[in-house]
């Protein structure tokens, strides 16, 4: 006699311990610390730190450890965190043009004021892989410059601005910015939705349609304008105080790009701007989200929308992998109920023709 | 209604004798009350304008999308310490996505739960509707992947918006009929579109169409969340539910040629299990509940007789 399959709840704790199990590794060596993911993985905190949408380095270090480094699943253990906690307000924007500057290049002028400052960065490094790094990677701590960066430095967009150059950026107003954590997204979309969705959006998903952009899919031109990495302050104003006090101090990744020119018989040509903004240092994922953002600004900007990265809904409705992840993979959950009903009617409509193949040989006989 | 989860910590363990245990730093039932009355709001707008779907600000969930944060999401909008749970996945009560999802609500609601339809004040569900009939007073929450029954026809939300707006239902019922022409019948097995109350056309959820006459006019609350998509629905009681169809192909839901293997049922929706390599299958009733009652009952009449 068949007994049906008694799935559940056993199973679930079983596979849940092994998973554990499995997570630990071998005992022999030693666990790792969340300061070690923190302090050496640091830029897989940074990512998922921004597509999780939540500054905290210790808890970004947890998830990558609870999630044995896949960093998606990470990003959605933080989201998961994340909406818990309760809202307190929206910060006073951040102003990048203040920032404790770690790294600041511009791909549109040799030199500028604040100069171009190289930092740490991958880019002139030759992919060879470091054996050292595998026998014992101990390094002696780097030297002190006394070079001074200046901590003004003007971003180079506002350069352009001063001379008209540039599109004008919108004066800032005081309607609520929006929050697709809280509110479903309508379309259009606004552009704070949109940066939104970009800066929560998965980096190998942004990075795929800021590349079909450059490759034609919707041309815009880019020039990376200026990319910088420091640290900012962010500043809050307390119903009770009434004036704005610092919380916290964040590092973030900026990209501006600056993209082909608009204009007509009457108005002077101008660039226009394509905005990446992320936590941490993830330089790739803001420089495809600005590529990205200034692709969506097509309609506004009166271009023609006919590439997969210029459409909101397309672009919106699938950066998010948390989403994403979840309904890809719920095709794992049993859907036998929907599958036994299209067995159903093949069978019915196979049968049917089966009958009218066998009337017509009747009728021919 | 509610109760705050730091106060009221019992012990692990039979959470069947603790209604109020939860999880120490959440609330009860896992979403906080601001959610949850944004919610309500959503429910109650869905409940007045049926079949409309209601935009509303789906929460991230512990659990993945795709796999009933939208159900979720309602359950525990609606869900009170008095009630009764009972949590199914296509039909069954053991499988293992609802046996998590009733482990959830467990942990943060510590409600009671039970497999047995008849004494569920809230049954969430996805991909069947119970074989017992539903009762006035009872709520059953569907979990809805793609709430938009327009979306195969087009991709588009600011399209098929305005289709619903203006209930421009043609293409629909063109590709009802491309189905006959090309198959002579409406080749839909689940997912099959229904017209809400004369006005909505909505998606019933990937329930097999088998379901479809058990919305209409069912005296039990239907609420549809969808989390991903960040859509709720409904179909208040006694409302008027119909499948779409033609006058000379109405609607027809599966049979089969054999009753249930374990319970003798002709009149269930049969899951078909495998036996083996050459053929071998059998049939019985995707609804376990519902199949083990009728077991039971039979061994009792045949122990009856016996006496």
């Amino acid at each position: 006699m068949y007994v049906a399959v008694k799935g559940g709840e056993k199973a679930i704790e079983n596979s849940q311990r092994l998973l554990a199990d499995e997570r630990r590794g071998d005992r022999h060596v030693n666990e790792v610390t969340l300061q070690q993911i923190d302090g050496q993985l640091s830029l897989a905190v940074d990512r998922v730190m921004t597509e999780g949408s939540l500054y905290d380095r210790e808890l970004a270090a947890l998830a990558v450890k609870q999630a044995r480094g896949d960093l998606i699943e990470a990003v959605f253990l933080l989201r998961a965190y994340r909406t818990t906690l309760p809202r307190f307000g929206a910060s006073e924007p951040i102003d990048t043009g203040r920032m404790a500057i770690r790294r600041r290049i511009s791909a549109t002028y040799k030199d500028l004021p604040g100069g171009q400052i190289l930092g740490a960065s991958f880019d002139y490094t030759h992919r060879l892989l470091d054996f050292t790094l595998a026998a014992d990677g101990e390094r002696p701590e780097g030297e002190l410059s006394d070079h001074v960066i200046d901590n003004e430095m003007p971003r180079v967009v506002e350069l352009l601005d001063r001379d008209g150059m540039m599109e004008a950026e919108l004066p800032a107003d005081d309607e609520p910015v929006a929050d697709l954590t809280r509110d479903s997204i309508q379309f259009p979309a606004g552009r704070d939705a949109r940066l939104q969705a970009l800066a929560r959006g998965d980096e190998g998903f942004l990075l795929a349609l800021g590349y079909s952009n450059q490759r034609g899919f919707g041309n815009t031109h880019p020039f990376a304008g200026e990319i910088r990495v420091g640290e900012v302050a962010v500043e809050f104003v307390p119903e009770e105080l009434g004036f704005a006090i610092e919380v916290a101090e964040i590092t973030v990744t900026e990209c501006q790009m600056i993209n082909q020119f608009q204009g007509s018989a009457t108005q002077p040509p101008q660039f226009t701007r394509g905005y990446g903004l992320t936590f941490g240092y993830c330089e790739r994922k803001a420089m495809a989200m600005s590529l990205v953002d200034r692709s969506l600004r097509a309609s506004e900007l009166g271009e023609d929308v006919n590439a997969p990265v210029q459409d909101q809904e397309f672009v919106l409705y699938h950066a998010d992998n948390v989403e994403a992840s979840g309904f890809v993979q719920h095709l794992k959950l049993p859907h036998y109920i929907d599958f036994q009903s299209e067995l159903v009617i093949i069978r019915r409509i196979r049968e049917q023709i089966e009958r009218n193949r066998g009337a017509h040989q009747e009728a021919a006989e | 209604m509610t109760m705050s989860a730091t106060d009221e910590s019992a012990p692990a363990g039979d959470d069947e004798q603790h209604r109020t245990a939860t999880i120490d730093g959440y609330n009860f039932a896992f979403l906080d009350e601001q959610t949850k009355r944004m919610i309500r709001r959503a429910i109650l707008k869905a409940v007045a304008i049926p079949g409309y779907q209601v935009p509303f600000g789906s929460r991230e969930m512990p659990l993945p999308y795709g796999w009933g944060t939208g159900g979720i999401q309602v359950t525990a909008s609606v869900i009170g310490p008095d009630d009764v749970l009972k949590v199914i996945d296509q039909g069954a009560d053991d499988t293992t996505n609802a046996v998590n999802i009733r482990r959830f609500f467990a942990k943060t609601a510590g409600v009671d739960t039970t497999e047995r339809t008849k004494e569920a004040t809230i049954v969430q569900t996805r991909h069947r509707v119970p074989e017992t009939p539903l009762a006035e007073g009872q709520i059953l929450v569907y979990q809805v992947p793609i709430p938009e029954p327009l979306r195969w026809i087009e991709p588009r939300e600011t399209e098929t918006r305005k289709m619903h707006a203006l209930e421009e239902y043609g293409t629909m019922q063109v590709s009802l009929y491309e189905d006959i022409a090309k198959f002579g019948r409406i080749a839909k097995g689940y997912n099959y579109p229904v017209l809400v109350n004369g006005r909505y056309v909505m998606s019933p959820s990937p329930i097999p169409k088998f379901d479809n006459p058990k919305m209409d006019r069912n005296p039990a609350l239907q609420l549809f969340g969808a989390g991903r998509e960040k859509r709720i629905y409904a179909i208040p009681p006694h409302t008027p539910v119909k499948s779409l169809d033609f006058d000379d192909y109405p609607f027809d839901v599966e049979t089969w040629n054999q009753p249930c293997a374990l319970c003798g049922a002709t009149d269930t929706f049969l899951d078909e299990v495998v036996l083996d390599d050459k053929g071998g299958r059998m049939f019985c009733c995707s609804d376990t509940e519902y199949c083990a009652e009728r077991q039971a009952r039979a061994a009792g009449r045949a122990r009856g007789d016996a006496a």
